[in-house]
């Protein structure tokens, strides 16, 4: 299958891959896994007290289009607030990074991802 | 008439694979379109798709996953097309770790190769004495969380497989 130009610039060089201390409380993780394809994602958030998203890592087992999809997110998200972090759809991922119908799944993974962590946010700020 | 149906067993999960062998060599030997050389073209082509209706049961009800997944469809989970993802971190963080631990392994250490195998089958075997539980406690939901987990193994399998192979 051929990838798009964007998927394969993400693929080889893909952006804040690495993690950061789950236990920290400014950190948010999210794992999620695609049964389908093996596929597993944890993406890490840093979260201001202010709510502000300042730093984002990813580390991902999965095919190109999953480690883009991943790539991508921690680019975007960086800077944006939960609230706005949390209306990130997959559309936008596979839109941005031309998958094709049967690796829009990667980008399912990623946007749940996010929301796996501002889950643990929500967890971990609650009370 | 459905896979179970067609080779005329109970559908269980724990199914006695060499009975089932057995039973799919006769429907064979009975449904090979050789034996319809002389029939009508029509028969000639129901045959055809007999048997290959035939094989891809005996495919789906031969491998345990499969099987497990073809019984839950039956009971109104269908799985086949999902695009869902699975969200036990406690599991997931095993899979991080599993996969870890095979991208450290090095071509050719067979050893440690072995021990990943024999940690991996004692791990997908838990997983599979859970599935049957829960298919026989018609836990339909349940079952299919497992099955998706076991995907998770099986792929780590194939990934250990690769290594061997290299």
């Amino acid at each position: 299958m051929a990838y798009s130009q964007k998927v394969i610039d993400h693929y080889e060089n893909p952006r804040n891959v690495g993690a950061f201390d789950k236990d920290d409380h400014s950190i948010a993780t999210g794992m999620v896994g695609a049964p389908a394809c093996g596929d597993v994602m944890k993406l890490q958030l840093k979260i201001s007290d202010a709510g502000i998203i300042e730093d984002a890592k990813f580390k991902t087992y999965g095919c190109g289009s999953a480690i883009a999809s991943s790539s991508l997110v921690t680019e975007w998200v960086k800077g944006k607030s939960v609230e706005e972090a949390s209306q990130l759809k997959n559309t936008q991922i596979a839109e941005e990074l031309a998958l094709p119908p049967v690796k829009i799944h990667c980008s399912i993974l990623a946007e749940d991802a996010i929301k796996a962590a501002l889950e643990d946010y929500k967890k971990k700020h609650a009370g | 008439m459905n896979h179970f149906e067609l080779f005329d067993i109970t559908p269980v999960y724990a199914l006695d694979l060499a009975d089932l062998q057995l039973r799919y060599r006769k429907l064979q030997q009975a449904m090979h379109p050789d034996r319809f050389a002389n029939a009508s073209e029509r028969d000639k082509l129901l045959a055809v798709q007999r048997t290959s209706q035939l094989n891809d049961a005996y495919h789906t009800l031969r491998d345990p996953l499969l099987r497990a997944e073809y019984i839950v469809s039956l009971r109104g989970v269908d799985m086949q097309h999902e695009q869902k993802t699975l969200q036990d971190p406690e599991f997931l963080m095993a899979q991080m770790a599993w996969r870890e631990r095979v991208e450290e392994l090095n071509v050719g250490d067979f050893a440690a190769i072995d021990e990943a195998f024999a940690d991996l089958e004692r791990e997908t075997k838990l997983l599979q004495n859970t599935l049957e539980q829960q298919i026989e406690a018609n836990a339909n939901e349940e079952a299919a969380d497992t099955i998706r987990k076991l995907k998770f193994m099986q792929k780590l399998g194939r990934e250990l497989e690769a290594l061997e192979d290299e």
